[in-house]
């Protein structure tokens, strides 16, 4: 078998996040590929089910990446992700899955270095943690 | 003999005589006329299997039963339901499921064989064993607590309030860690693959503690456990009760003392408890031990009107209309709450309560809709 690699599905906000990781690619920063991209048009368009579903489907993470809180282009969308998040990390730690499987960060257009960094940080938590252990027979 | 043809004679539907007092009484057709469940059997019958299967409106019943109670070929129209429902998901005819589905994936996630932490509401004050006689399934109350913080909050509650009462009665239930959610919501929803996971996994889980009789304080856990898992494993060798029941024996063999109160409240017997299982008189009874006033409302027992959603599938404005008719009948007994042992009934009520725009005359009317468990947890002698 070949050695685990952790996979990893990033939420990135239309406005900040995806333009930051954009940013990173054109600036040729050096990052793990280990991470699924998916363009939300806004972090509080995230619903608690969306991350349960990448759970299930055998992520070992998801990252939420959003507007500077005071900057969402919707004025309070950001907002509402920090209190989907809390209670979606609630609930998988009731679940049994470590809750730092999950992580907000906010990420603007010209913070492509930050991008770069978090995502070899948040690879580099979830190799310490291990595969995800909810990765049992699928349904 | 195909497998349709099987789903419609288990069901007994080749009885039926097209009397139509299934559509007549039901309370969906009520409120939407293109609904009706005569015509479904009808169809089935007549060998038109796709339409059925395909037919959006096998998502419109709220399995309450009311039919089958009241039909007098006794045609199981809610078992035809059920597992039609898992034919039309093959089809490609799927629910559409409130919250996006992530009630149905919180439910399949308990059972992907990591170590959850489902007793995190265990305190210390709270005894527990590992293995006795007394099995109390906590099901998804927390869970759903955590979900539906702005609406229902109190679930959070009802897993310590259950051992906090039964604590009082000086039994120590076992409560597992490896318990799994019932998969009520999996089989209404279609899904009966995941179901059967789920449901050898809580037998299993069961069968090691030992345990001879079962406690539920959910009205749909009780309800899966009596009749869908015995559908497919036949007897189960433990005894299933439900907290009402069960404490009703505590209460009469003087186990249990309440504290005095001057509360009036008024009772919704969930489909699940009432229709499906028949379980009326016991929480009446409880109430009547606990001093507490209780007021009817116009339609209960097996006349109660339903909270409109069925395993969180299909929510819509027929769901909207039946939970303001109940909820209007409970702000017309005018009482501090409407109990219910339903955690799904609890939360599609509170959901139209606390909807920013509700309805006109919901305005300024003060019902409070609260989980009995609590509720008595709360009048216990001796408790705050």
């Amino acid at each position: 078998m070949s050695e685990w690699d952790p996979k990893i599905v990033a939420f990135c906000c239309n406005w900040c996040s995806y333009a930051g990781a954009d940013l990173a690619g054109v600036s040729r920063m050096q990052y793990p590929p280990n991470a699924r991209v998916i363009r939300v048009m806004c972090t509080g368009r995230l619903e608690p089910e969306f991350i349960l579903r990448a759970f299930e489907l055998g992520a070992d993470g998801v990252l939420v990446a959003g507007c500077h809180i005071g900057d969402c282009h919707y004025v309070s969308g950001n907002e509402r992700a920090v209190e989907k998040i809390a209670m979606t990390a609630e609930l998988l730690d009731v679940l049994g899955i470590d809750k730092r499987r999950l992580r907000l960060e906010w990420i603007s257009a010209s913070e492509g270095r930050i991008f770069a960094d978090t995502m070899k940080d948040f690879v580099d938590k979830i190799k310490e943690l291990g595969p995800s252990p909810a990765k049992g027979a699928v349904k | 003999m195909t497998k349709i043809e099987k789903i419609i004679e288990d069901a007994g539907a080749f009885d039926c005589v097209e009397c139509g007092k299934c559509t007549s009484l039901c309370p969906v057709a009520k409120i939407n006329p293109n609904f009706a469940p005569r015509l479904i059997v009808v169809k089935a019958q007549a060998g038109m299997e796709d339409e059925v299967k395909a037919d959006k409106d096998i998502w419109s019943c709220v399995t309450c039963e009311i039919c089958n109670d009241m039909c007098p070929y006794e045609v199981d129209f809610s078992g035809f339901i059920q597992r039609m429902r898992g034919e039309a998901v093959g089809m490609g005819n799927a629910p559409v499921c409130s919250e996006a589905g992530a009630i149905h994936t919180m439910q399949r996630l308990t059972g992907k064989g990591q170590k959850q932490n489902r007793l995190v509401w265990l305190t210390d004050d709270l005894k527990v064993k590992d293995k006795g006689d007394v099995f109390f399934f906590t099901g998804c109350a927390y869970q759903l607590g955590i979900l539906f913080k702005d609406k229902a909050e109190e679930l959070k509650r009802v897993p310590a309030s259950v051992v906090k009462i039964l604590n009082a009665a000086g039994i120590e239930p076992v409560v597992s860690n490896d318990e799994v959610c019932c998969g009520h919501d999996l089989i209404w929803s279609g899904n009966e693959a995941a179901f059967k996971e789920l449901m050898k996994k809580n037998v299993a889980t069961i069968k090691a503690s030992g345990a001879k009789t079962v406690v539920f304080s959910c009205a749909e856990g009780y309800r899966t456990f009596s009749i869908d898992y015995q559908d497919f494993l036949g007897d189960l060798d433990f005894e299933i009760k439900h907290i009402s029941e069960y404490l009703l024996d505590l209460i009469k063999q003087g186990k249990l003392q309440f504290k005095d109160s001057n509360v009036k409240v008024t009772y919704h017997d969930s489909c699940r408890l009432g229709r499906h299982m028949g379980v009326y008189d016991q929480p009446r009874e409880i109430l009547k031990a606990m001093n507490v006033e209780l007021v009817e409302m116009p339609n209960i027992e097996e006349k109660a009107i339903c909270c409109g959603v069925n395993a969180f599938a299909n929510c819509n404005e027929v769901s909207r209309k039946m939970q303001l008719d109940r909820l209007l009948e409970a702000k017309g007994t005018d009482t501090s709450a409407m109990l219910t042992f339903c955690p799904k009934c609890l939360i599609h009520y509170n959901c139209l309560l606390k909807m920013e725009k509700k309805p006109a005359e919901l305005e300024k009317a003060d019902i409070n809709v609260r989980d009995f468990s609590n509720f008595i947890a709360e009048n216990l002698k001796g408790s705050l």
